[in-house]
């Protein structure tokens, strides 16, 4: 489609320490090569990011799940993609090599923008840490898509763990958005107002841009469907 | 013995009604097809397109220098380089009265009219070597106010386009027939609705693709195209590169399907021929993905005011349309794209009994891709209009829409029969097919699970459909217009001296199962296994001469055609069978490859042996017995100018009315398309074409900004249904063979795309109606539904 010409193209396929996905140290570790239907059929994501878990079946079709790797889809940073969501939801931190050496950047910072992220020219994902869903937690994955497997019109991926809950939205901004506002409404408000509460403090959250499918108040008001869909799920 | 001999269609051992394994089948699937893509010739060449990246603009300069110079590129054209090579082409046919357009060239002549157009050719040894020196092609634009909007185009004081038409109106028709004043004016209640069709396009598998091969020494052209056209494309580089008709071949191998993107004149494609004659190398262009976006022909785009007025007691008593399509920059060659627009004109009402018609047509230019004939042309749009007024009258006189239909559908005992647009209906079965889908359906039942459900907050549509399908098209369609369009088939079949059968035909394979079909019949009525018939398709040189296949004309004309060619050959086999035997050619049959005795079925000897006696053993036949053992036969349609197929769709939706969401949940289809041949093929025409409907309602649009660019022109974002939103889609037969053929074959391959978006437009208008709201823009888009609902 000659839509990007890169002069250089570096084949990370073989680079054996880049697959794998295991638990380290408490901590579930997914490689940056680990591929989206490897992660979806493994028992550990199941166990200890359910979240992933759920949203695995949302990207695209078996084909593309066969080849898209996880690092890929968060350095790719597509602000519909499902896998950023989750990962700021989970307080995830991704691992990131140069020559110069490693670092650790939490998945919240790492999302800069519409394909931009935190990653230097010269530096690649290594492997993501996802700290285990919690006794008592719960996810909830929500997207609507006007096909199956299409990148989201709107979507939530939502974690609640004892004492902490928390909301991000894709597909309705540059990058995954924390819906901070909604969440202290549906934290704070008295159970009978308090999912009305939360969408409406949405608005504070999100200011969706239009798109082709929808314009930014359609978003929106999409937004706050899933939103009153994830509460009613967790309270359930 | 019974007492009426059975006809060859069934005989026991008859494949007509039988669904079987595609003969073609294994070889596609196993990748063994041969599409234009995969031939490579000596010497081969690729060219690639520079397009316009403007609606509208002028061409200051073009720069190829740097181009040129880039490694293997062979030859950087543009308009003035083909100068002299071809004649232009203008998309009019003499009977469509008032149409004009501008003549078109291969290549943009100093002005660009749509974003897509191409503007130059790069010819180098690789496609990549062509792509790289395209972009290094430096065209100087002066851009140009554009036209996107027909209603833009048609305003007063807008430029024409092309300077010498004078305005931007391509054509206009107005139909008047009955007192449709009257009508509406002691109508108990008057509905009316505008109706918006978005643009969209066909999305082919195989993509447009040509490769030209021009022989200096004989000048000879040779052209291996995905084209459903063959004998078309002949004439038409014959007429334009200036060729003997005996010197230009068509070969169509594998097509990847075309659902009529492929009929047309493209100028890229000509452009190629026009290569390959400069060049005198073979020259070869695919077009990708993207540039088929903004290249292939789109369809649809119209803008339908309509009313109905009906009485107390469910007369519909008028119908008034006023139609605005716009389509491109000029007339699309040979076939135009006035007959899109001609086709909602026609066939709008015509299934019910109502007399008063108006309908009034503007079919405007505008700088936009080309639109043309598309699957179905016009059916989906005159059929949804018609049924959602229907629908929306049944609602303003409180009655069952069901009930509506049943009593304004023209009885089944009234053909022959003329519309108020002058169609004529030889015999159709519009109410017999109705009560078949109420029963299939379980219209009751279903309309007792809505109100269930609706009581629980889940809201549920239903959505009916009515519809006619214009099918085998005689002359009147395009020949009497002076387009070098054949209405008639043929099929050559040749009996091989170990039995077997030969079969070339004119009708075209692009998937649908063509070679299936015409095999089934060819087997049948010659008595063989289906696997000793080889069908021969696509290769004008190889074939007799004929239309194609498009608007639904294969079986109804072309297995006609076959049909008669095999009895021909029956009668020469049994002949010669009869001198070898001793017997009355009359005494003798057919039947499992073997002559056998017509009364009690015996043996008597092979066709092997009657082939080798024909072609090896000529001394051991009585004297004065000349074998023939090939037979030819045509068909074309002569009693009617259309054979009308009719049917009615039902969909069965749920509605998310928080989020505008859809998700279809079945889809039936009771249709009449005379003789089913194959069941199987049959079927899954009727589900592709649901398929495509869907598509039109529900996901296709080319979105265009205010300046004519297209926002959505990859399959990212343009939407084509997938298998995961498709409902189960059931498929019933009524049966009305066509009169004035043995076959009684009429068409099936557009009826599904016909009546699909009407369906689907009523059933989300029945789920939306506990909310007094209505959609009416297709497609219906959840942020179109949530806008109905005063969500957003
Ligand atoms: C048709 C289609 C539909 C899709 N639908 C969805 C969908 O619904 N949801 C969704 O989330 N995704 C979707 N995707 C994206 C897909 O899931 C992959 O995640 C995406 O294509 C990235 O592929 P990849 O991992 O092979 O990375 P690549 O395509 O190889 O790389 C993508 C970008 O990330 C960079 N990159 C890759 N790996 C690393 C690394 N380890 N470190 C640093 N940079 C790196 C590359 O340089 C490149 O810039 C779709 C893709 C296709 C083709």
């Amino acid at each position: 489609m000659r839509l990007s010409e890169p002069r250089l193209l570096i084949d990370i396929n073989h680079v054996a320490v880049l697959g794998g996905i295991e638990e380290r140290g408490g901590a579930l570790r997914i490689g940056a090569l680990a591929r989206h239907s490897e992660v979806g059929a493994s028992p550990l994501v199941a166990r200890l990011a359910p979240l992933v878990h759920q949203a695995i079946p949302h990207i695209a079709h078996p084909a593309i799940r066969n080849r898209g790797t996880f690092g890929g889809s968060l350095a790719h940073a597509d602000p519909a993609a499902e896998l950023p969501a989750c990962a700021v939801a989970l307080d995830a931190v991704l691992l990131l090599a140069s020559r110069r050496g490693e670092r650790k950047v939490a998945a919240r910072d790492f999302f800069r923008g519409i394909y931009a992220t935190a990653l230097a020219p010269d530096e690649i994902v290594t492997a993501i840490e996802i700290p285990p869903a919690p006794a008592g937690g719960r996810s909830v994955f929500l997207e609507l898509a006007r096909r199956r497997g299409d990148y989201a019109i709107a979507g939530l991926a939502a974690a609640a763990r004892p004492g902490d809950l928390r909301l991000v939205f894709f597909g309705v901004g540059d990058r995954p958005i924390e819906a901070k506002a909604a969440t202290a409404a549906l934290q704070r408000e008295p159970a009978a107002g308090r999912v009305a509460a939360a969408q409406a403090a949405l608005a504070r959250d999100l200011d969706p841009p239009g798109d082709l499918q929808a314009d930014g108040a359609t978003k929106l008001h999409l937004a706050r469907v899933l939103l009153g869909r994830a509460a009613a799920a967790l309270a359930a | 013995m019974s007492e009426r001999p059975l006809s060859f269609l069934d005989r026991p051992n008859s494949y007509i009604g039988r669904s079987v394994p595609r003969p073609n089948a294994r070889r596609l699937l196993q990748g063994r097809g041969t599409y234009v893509d995969d031939i490579r010739l000596p010497r081969l060449l690729h060219a690639v397109f520079l397009r316009s990246p403007y609606a509208h603009a002028r061409i200051a300069g073009i720069d190829t220098a740097a181009a040129s110079r880039l490694p293997g590129v062979v030859r950087v054209v543009t308009a003035a380089d083909l100068a002299g090579l071809y004649t232009p082409w203008v998309g009019t046919l003499s009977h469509l009265k008032g149409l004009k357009s501008a003549p078109q060239h291969p290549l943009a002549q100093g002005r660009a009219c749509w974003q897509g157009e191409p503007v130059a050719a790069v010819v180098a040894e690789s496609r990549a070597q062509a792509e790289d020196a395209a972009a290094q092609i430096a065209v100087e634009w002066q851009e140009l106010a554009p036209l996107a909007s027909a209603e833009a185009a048609l305003a007063s004081g807008a430029p024409a386009i092309h300077a010498a038409l004078g305005d931007n109106l391509a054509f206009a028709r107005a139909v008047d027939t009955g007192a449709v004043d009257d009508a509406f004016a002691r109508a108990d209640a008057v509905v009316a609705e505008t109706f918006t069709f978005a643009r969209h396009t066909g999305v082919c598998l195989e993509p447009r693709s040509i490769l030209a091969e021009f022989d200096r020494s004989e000048r000879r052209l040779t052209l291996h195209c995905s084209s459903q056209v063959p004998h078309m494309m002949k004439e038409i580089a014959a007429r334009h590169f200036a060729l003997a008709e005996t010197d230009v071949r068509v070969i169509c191998r594998d097509v990847g399907g075309s659902y009529g993107i492929k009929i047309h004149v493209y100028p890229d494609e000509m452009a190629t021929i026009a290569l390959a004659l400069l060049l005198g190398r073979p020259v070869k262009f695919v077009a990708d993905r993207l540039e088929s976006f903004v290249s292939d022909i789109h369809a649809r785009e119209h803008r339908v005011a309509a009313r109905m007025a009906v009485s107390k007691s469910g007369e519909i008593l008028a119908i008034d349309i006023d139609d605005l399509t716009g389509i491109g920059p000029y007339s699309t060659y040979p076939r135009t794209s006035a007959i899109e627009g001609n086709q909602v004109v026609n066939l709008t009402g015509s299934w019910y009994r109502c007399a008063n018609y108006r309908a009034r047509l503007r079919v405007a230019f505008q700088t936009k891709p080309p639109m043309s004939q598309y699957r179905a042309v016009g059916h989906p749009i005159a059929c949804a209009v018609t049924e959602g007024l229907v629908d929306l009258a049944a609602r303003a006189i409180a009655m069952d829409p069901a009930e509506l239909r049943r009593r304004n559908l023209i009885a089944d005992d009234a053909y022959p029969c003329t519309s108020p647009a002058g169609l004529i209906f030889e015999k159709l079965s519009h109410q017999r097919a109705l009560a078949r889908m109420l029963e299939l359906m379980d219209y009751a039942g279903l309309r007792r699970e809505q109100a269930a459900l609706r009581a629980r907050g889940i809201h549920r549509g239903i959505g009916l459909a009515s519809f006619v399908e214009i099918t085998n098209p005689g002359p009147a369609f395009y020949g009497v217009g002076g387009a070098p369009i054949s209405a008639q088939d043929g099929c050559t079949l040749r009996l091989e001296p170990g039995g077997a059968v030969t079969c070339a035909i004119s009708i075209t394979e692009q998937g649908q199962g063509t070679e299936t079909m015409v095999a089934q019949i060819v087997a049948s009525v010659l008595g063989v296994a289906l696997e000793r018939v080889r069908v021969v398709t696509g290769d004008t040189e190889r074939t007799p001469y004929g239309g194609g296949t498009w608007a639904s004309r294969g079986a109804g004309i072309g297995g006609e055609a076959a049909l008669q060619a095999a009895k021909a050959l029956r009668a020469n086999i049994l002949d010669l069978a009869g001198a070898m035997l001793q017997a009355a050619p009359a005494d003798l049959d057919i039947a499992q490859g073997w002559i056998v005795d017509a009364v009690s079925g015996a043996r008597r000897i092979g066709l092997d042996e009657v082939g080798r006696a024909g072609y090896f053993r000529g001394d051991t036949l009585p004297p004065g017995i000349q074998p023939e053992l090939v037979a030819t036969r045509h068909h074309q349609p002569r009693d009617y100018p259309f054979a009308f197929t009719n049917g009615v769709q039902a969909s069965w939706l749920e509605l998310d009315i928080e989020t505008g969401f859809v998700r279809l949940l079945k889809h039936w289809v009771v249709e009449d398309c005379g003789r089913v041949v194959s069941p199987l093929l049959v079927d899954e025409q009727i589900r592709g074409g649901v398929v495509q409907g869907l598509g039109g309602a529900l996901f296709e649009e080319c979105l265009y900004d205010g300046e004519g660019q297209l926002l959505n022109g990859t399959l990212a974002d343009y939407l084509v249904p997938m298998a995961g939103e498709m409902p189960d889609i059931e498929v019933a037969h009524v049966m009305t063979p066509l009169a004035g053929t043995e076959l009684g074959a009429k068409g099936a391959g557009e009826a599904g795309t016909a009546g699909a978006p009407a369906a689907v437009m009523n059933a989300i208008n029945d789920a939306l109606a506990p909310f007094g709201a209505t959609v009416a823009e297709q497609p219906f888009t959840p942020a179109r539904i949530l806008r109905a609902l005063g969500r957003t």
